[in-house]
């Protein structure tokens, strides 16, 4: 689904921050993207994200090639990626409902056509009380689930997860962890960044190893 | 499905007819309505508004009086007969008429007689002058025909030849020097406006950039959950229209208002001295539809500047994530 190819990355003259990092994101796949901190796992998931470009090699998104694709198709093919950022970064104006609604309000979707399906996922994530609530009231976790929500109400081909465990109790981090192979098992492809080894040893996954700027991977 | 879904059991129906109830009503709107900024914004448009409109308002009434008087003016002209010896004071004032309304160009002439030439001087030799005694110049006034005016040298030369002591006042000079003082302050009432404008301009520019500052987080989320630019620079230009609009239409209310004020105080107060003083300079204080247009021009120019300056910051914005992307790349 997504291809690098000896990708590269530097910020301005800076050093190269990710060399040659070559990997495949299969379709269905669960894997984590670990590595020490400022390893450069965030980066790499912009560049996942298309929200980065190489400063050299070749990434491949649905089969077309970054480097080709007009500034206009971005948006509709980040649509097809779900992104949990690792400060949420819900709107603080809008209630949890809304919030996740925001991705199927951008497409110009009336309100009456998604209702039952935010409802329905909002339940599933179980913020189903605390649907009309405004982000500053939520805790640290029912963030988190908002923002795994949203990311997941336009039913991404992918699901990119910046340490979405980083900010709750390990109790809760296993739920989360059980809503992401849920998922999975649903037919997205995973990525979940984290250094929590804790996190990575409950699942049998394939595990991305960021070090130095270099990508290992273990199947 | 996970454990998550199990922390909470199904709703009873009551419940559920209650979430869905809640969530029927209107869904907030994609750019926040109001924070400080964007209240700052609304007040500082109004005011900047409201005073475009007075400075408008000013040159308007200005631009009218000036014309005004100049017209007044030099609708008239005065013959004025000094008195000398062994003169027939009204034979002569009725010649002068005669010689003026015979001249082309003169729609009128109107002899002002005792009573009225004491009235001018009252103010100088007091009550009850005996006009008589006094060997006082009479006027006759010469109405003129503004688009067609007589020849004045000629008009001149005819007095002359039947009334040595006859003189004629064009008022060529006063006109001049009041169309010289009307176009000066007319100039000046522009340059002024041109100035408000663009300080208005300037502070809409920079106050909805102000307050568009605290919205990047906003455009970053809507980026990046997939929305166009082209749907967030809308929603962003949507708002900031509407800010735009009821800030300066708060302003231009407000001057309007002040018009309205000023022209009933004057109309009211008709004949006391002040309005007297007033009517003498301003004529009768009111802007006229031109100025009321003009206001309502000023409320529409404003919103669309302020909706034009989201537009391009939420453009500049975007471009510049945009922009991180490749300078990296």
């Amino acid at each position: 689904m997504i291809r690098f190819e000896n990708v590269g990355l530097r910020y301005g003259m800076g050093p190269e921050i990710l060399r040659d990092i070559t990997l495949q994101i299969p379709e269905r796949s669960f894997q984590f993207l670990s590595g020490p901190s400022g390893a450069g796992k965030t980066t790499l998931l912009r560049l996942l994200f298309l929200s980065l470009k190489p400063t050299r090699g070749l990434i491949t998104v649905f089969g077309k090639d970054r480097a080709r694709i007009p500034r206009s198709e971005l948006p509709l093919l980040r649509r097809r990626i779900g992104v949990v950022f690792q400060d949420f970064r819900l709107l603080d104006h809008m209630t949890t409902y809304e919030n996740v609604a925001l991705p199927l309000r951008v497409r110009g979707r009336e309100e009456s056509s998604y209702r039952t399906d935010v409802t329905e996922l909002l339940k599933w994530v179980g913020l189903g009380e605390r649907m009309h609530v405004l982000p500053p009231v939520l805790s640290g976790g029912e963030k988190q689930r908002t923002a795994i929500a949203r990311a997941l109400i336009e039913q991404p081909e992918i699901l990119l997860a910046d340490e979405p465990t980083g900010n709750v109790d390990p109790q809760l981090a296993r739920r989360l962890l059980r809503l992401f192979i849920e998922l999975n098992r649903l037919g997205t492809a995973v990525v979940i960044a984290t250094h929590d080894l804790g996190l990575m040893d409950q699942v049998d996954a394939r595990r991305l190893i960021l070090s130095g700027g270099r990508l290992d991977i273990y199947d | 499905m996970t454990d998550l879904s199990a922390d909470h059991p199904k709703e009873s129906s009551a419940g559920r007819v209650e979430v869905r109830e809640r969530i029927q009503r209107r869904s907030a709107p994609i750019v926040p309505a109001g924070n400080i900024a964007g209240r700052a914004l609304v007040l500082v448009i109004a005011i900047m508004t409201f005073l475009s409109c007075l400075t408008f308002g000013a040159v308007t009434l200005v631009r009218d009086t000036a014309s005004v008087w100049e017209n007044q003016i030099s609708r008239e002209a005065t013959i004025q007969i000094k008195p000398a010896d062994g003169l027939d004071m009204e034979a002569a004032l009725a010649t002068a008429a005669e010689i003026a309304a015979a001249t082309p160009g003169v729609t009128g002439t109107r002899i002002v007689d005792r009573d009225a030439t004491a009235r001018l001087l009252e103010p100088w030799l007091g009550a009850g002058l005996d006009i008589e005694a006094l060997p006082v110049p009479r006027l006759v006034i010469v109405t003129i025909d503004e688009v067609n005016p007589p020849d004045f040298t000629a008009l001149r030369t005819a007095l002359a030849g039947k009334l040595p002591t006859a003189g004629l006042d064009d008022h060529r000079t006063w006109v001049d020097r009041l169309v010289a003082m009307a176009r000066t302050t007319v100039a000046i009432g522009i340059a002024v406006l041109a100035l408000m404008l663009a300080a208005t301009v300037l502070t809409v520019v920079f106050a909805t950039r102000g307050a568009m500052a605290g919205n990047g987080h906003i455009i970053e989320v809507l980026h990046f959950v997939g929305a166009e630019a082209r749907f967030i620079a809308r929603e962003f230009r949507r708002h900031f229209l509407l800010t735009g609009m009821k800030g300066a239409a708060a302003g231009g209310a407000a001057a309007i208002l002040v018009f309205i004020v000023f022209s009933w105080w004057s109309s009211r107060n008709m004949a006391t001295p002040q309005a007297d003083q007033a009517t003498a300079l301003f004529g009768h204080f009111a802007i006229g539809w031109a100025g009321y247009l003009g206001v309502f021009l000023m409320v529409l120019v404003i919103g669309v500047l302020t909706a034009a300056t989201s537009h391009a910051t939420v453009v500049a914005f975007l471009s510049d994530l945009d922009a991180r992307q490749t300078d990296t790349g």
